[in-house]
């Protein structure tokens, strides 16, 4: 409400400057962008440092240096070292990063706007390669590369005015570039506004990065870098903070309820877009690519690969919030997950937990599910008959099955296989377990006419219900009968999946 | 521009000494001819040529290079000028004249510095091997003079890359490629003749900023294949030192220009 008004009085003011009938025509949110411009880096110059110079605070991820705190431009020594190094890359396997202070992401360097930054870059002599720092917050020629490029057991100094506010990605710029950001040399410069940021309770370094090694995810050893995989841009893993698992158990990111949190959060790549979500919060304020402007409630920010983005969201119910890279498949199965767990007590009134756990049948459910709890009841008390089995079969049936194999049997000519009067099933009915345990794929012949798709293992039904569910299959549309007990199928899921010929 | 890579080295000449013709020092004789360079000769495209030269089998070792200290001590650490060489040359040595428990002798000698290795050449009649001959002789393995289009060659390559430094060097003495020239790959780098000429040649006027391999990448569109980061990096490497620096992973091996050794 503050800020709206604050940008109605602008709008108001930029109408009374007058500039004919034009400004007239500018709504509030248009007068309120114009007023706040920073004019970029023609206005960044704040003029010469003053006092003494300042050695910066430099942290390791997932920490953030202090804000700056001052009013005035200084002349700060940025000493930043570069180690190449084996690390954990995942659990059992091990990688030789290249590091900007020894972590993956490099160092985080917090800087004012104006600030003279006088930047030491140190090789050690332990590496191999040369390096040097391209810093996207660096208005030269290369970011600073040209001038930083160092041998092994070398130091390079250059100096730079940070004249642009924001959020920026440093990183090795020497050939080859992408092996040197794939081996993980890249990190965040935040050059604060003259004011410095709002207040928040908790500020956090997260970097995402793409890998790339000769074996495969999860793969135990030392695994080395593979420039194949890196050019096809097929990455073994997305991880956040260099390691799967840098921010999860012990070391997730931690806040209480009613906090504000901010994150800074980079893309080094070298090869990937990260679509950045917090699973279960909402992002209140977004700096949109690390820049000036603010967008309000989002759910998902799109973070370039060199780029970055600085997220603030209030917390209200206590839980473990998810960070992901909403490309999915990244998250679940390339590591690219982070937990930030948030105490305190719960407020049912935001967000209740869980009500109420029933089993959901879908619009072709029978609403009642008796016969089930029926089967159970009799099963525990070890009468279960083929009767009952054949009732709470059809009720699973008909949530299960019916949908591809209709509510008759007869499934969908050329699409999904008939059970009704089933060949297949009369040869071998307790193949039919095997078939709802592992799924089935490729093509199979039932009554004489060939069906080629696929069939999803059901994973979710318990034993008694793959029991039930067959049973009350075998006794239906012309099948053979029989029954199938909880230990055949106990037996089948005991088993290894068949192989894809075993089907034919 | 870019011929297809199977065809991108046409030797002149068959190849003299496949056998491995070794001379005291252990050297092999490379034909040469005329080959595609990641460096193009002319700034632009053109193949680069090497006249027949020999090459040491092996990386200079630390009980060679003490050999050359005891009879030189002009280039003992305690002795050589730092315009010659920096404070930690020969810094893995426990003493000026004993590489120690530290450097075994049959490791590759490292923390030398360009002068140094070119005064050891210079004594055994020979010089530092040129960026050509040195790349000529690399691009082959164990069967092919030429295997850099195959992707295992650049694999083995990029494999050491990955490796850390921290541990111990191997000893010298790896698998013998198709000249008989062992451990260009895979052990240390080593220090050419024009390390420094590799950006800034003479004929490269037409290659506009001497600087571009420093910025993003932007020097890798002067070379000519542009995939093979491998031999870049070691491009990289030795653009980054001057003549007097040495690192913990920088050896050398010397070269001796035609087939057959000048009289006396």
């Amino acid at each position: 409400m503050k800020r709206l008004m604050l940008s109605c009085v602008m709008a108001a003011a930029l109408a009374a400057a007058g500039c004919g009938s034009r400004s007239a025509d500018v709504d509030a949110a248009g007068a309120a962008t114009a007023a706040a411009e920073t004019g970029g880096s023609a206005k960044g110059d704040f003029g010469p440092p003053q006092g003494e110079p300042i050695h910066a605070v430099l942290t390791s991820p997932p920490h953030v240096p202090p804000p700056v705190g001052r009013d005035h431009p200084a002349k700060v020594i940025v000493e930043l070292t570069v180690i190449e190094k084996e690390m954990p890359i995942s659990e059992g396997v091990s990688y030789t990063f290249w590091t900007f202070g020894g972590t993956v992401p490099g160092s985080f360097i917090r800087v004012r706007q104006g600030d003279t930054v006088e930047f030491h870059l140190r090789n050690d002599p332990t590496s191999k390669m040369p390096h040097n720092i391209d810093l996207h917050g660096v208005t030269g020629p290369g970011g600073g590369a040209a001038s930083s490029f160092t041998a092994p057991g070398h130091e390079s100094q250059f100096t730079f005015k940070a004249l642009n506010e924001g959020l920026y990605v440093y990183h090795c710029a020497t050939a080859p570039v992408g092996m040197h950001v794939g081996n993980g040399m890249y990190g965040l410069i935040l050059i604060e506004p003259p004011g410095g940021l709002a207040k928040v309770d908790h500020e956090y370094y997260v970097m995402q990065g793409d890998f790339y090694t000769t074996g495969k995810y999860r793969e135990k050893g030392l695994q080395p870098f593979d420039m194949e995989k890196a050019i096809d841009e097929k990455p073994t893993y997305v991880l956040f903070n260099g390691a799967e698992g840098a921010l999860t158990g012990d070391k997730a990111l931690a806040a209480k309820t009613g906090e504000t949190i901010r994150l800074f959060v980079g893309n080094g790549g070298p090869n990937l877009v990260s679509s950045f979500h917090v699973i279960g919060e909402i992002f209140d304020r977004v700096r949109y690519e690390g820049g000036t402007r603010e967008q309000e409630n989002v759910q998902t920010t799109l973070i370039p690969a060199g780029g970055a983005v600085m997220v603030e969201f209030h917390t209200e119910v206590p839980g473990s919030y998810v960070l992901v890279d909403h490309s999915i498949f990244r998250a679940f199965n390339k590591g690219a997950l982070a937990i930030l767990k948030v105490d305190g007590t719960e407020n049912k009134s935001i967000y209740s937990g869980k009500e109420v756990d029933s089993v959901y049948l879908g619009d072709r459910a029978e609403p009642n599910l008796k016969p089930v709890a029926v089967a159970t009841k009799a099963a525990a008390a070890g009468a279960l008959t083929v009767e009952d089995q054949v009732k709470a079969g059809q009720v699973l049936f008909t949530g299960t099955c019916s949908v591809c194999h209709q509510a008759n049997g007869e499934g969908l000519p050329g699409v999904f296989p008939p059970l009704a009067k089933s060949d297949l099933i009369a040869a071998d009915a307790k193949r039919a377990v095997g078939i709802l345990l592992h799924g089935l794929s490729g093509k199979i012949t039932v009554n004489g006419k060939e069906y080629n798709s696929v069939m999803p293992p059901m994973t979710q039904l318990n034993d008694d219900e793959v029991a039930n569910i067959l049973t009350y299959v075998l006794n239906s549309w012309g099948n053979p009968g029989g029954r199938i007990t909880v230990d055949d199928v106990a037996k089948a899921r005991a088993q290894p999946a068949p192989t894809a010929t075993a089907a034919h | 521009m870019r011929r297809p890579p199977a065809l991108s080295m046409s030797i002149a000449c068959a190849v003299l000494g496949v056998a491995s013709t070794v001379y005291a020092a252990d050297y092999v004789s490379l034909a040469g001819g005329t080959f595609t360079s990641v460096l193009p000769a002319d700034g632009k495209a053109g193949d680069a040529t090497v006249a027949p030269f020999r090459l040491r089998a092996t990386p200079v070792t630390n009980a060679e290079f003490l050999a050359f200290v005891r009879a030189h001590p002009q280039w003992r650490r305690d002795h050589s000028p730092a315009v010659f060489a920096e404070s930690r040359y020969l810094s893995s040595w426990s003493a000026p004249d004993a590489p120690g428990p530290a450097a075994s002798s049959e490791q590759p000698v490292t923390w030398v510095s360009w002068f140094a290795a070119q005064a050891f050449c210079e004594n055994e009649r020979a010089r530092l091997p040129t960026w050509y001959e040195w790349e000529f002789a690399a691009a082959a393995d164990a069967t092919r003079t030429d295997a850099r289009a195959d992707p295992a060659w650049r694999e083995r390559i990029l494999t050491w890359y990955a490796r850390p430094s921290t541990a111990a060097l191997a000893s010298v003495g790896g698998e013998a490629n198709v000249y008989g020239a062992r451990d260009l790959h895979g052990l240390v780098w080593e220090w050419v003749d024009d390390f420094n000429a590799l950006l800034v040649s003479a004929d490269n006027r037409e290659q506009g900023d001497p600087d571009m391999l420093r910025f993003c990448g932007a020097g890798a569109l002067t070379l000519q294949q542009r995939e093979n980061y491998a031999v870049l990096m070691r491009v990289a490497m030795l653009s980054s030192l001057k003549a007097a620096d040495a690192t913990a992973n920088l050896g050398f091996r010397c070269a001796k220009p035609g087939l057959i050794e000048d009289a006396p």
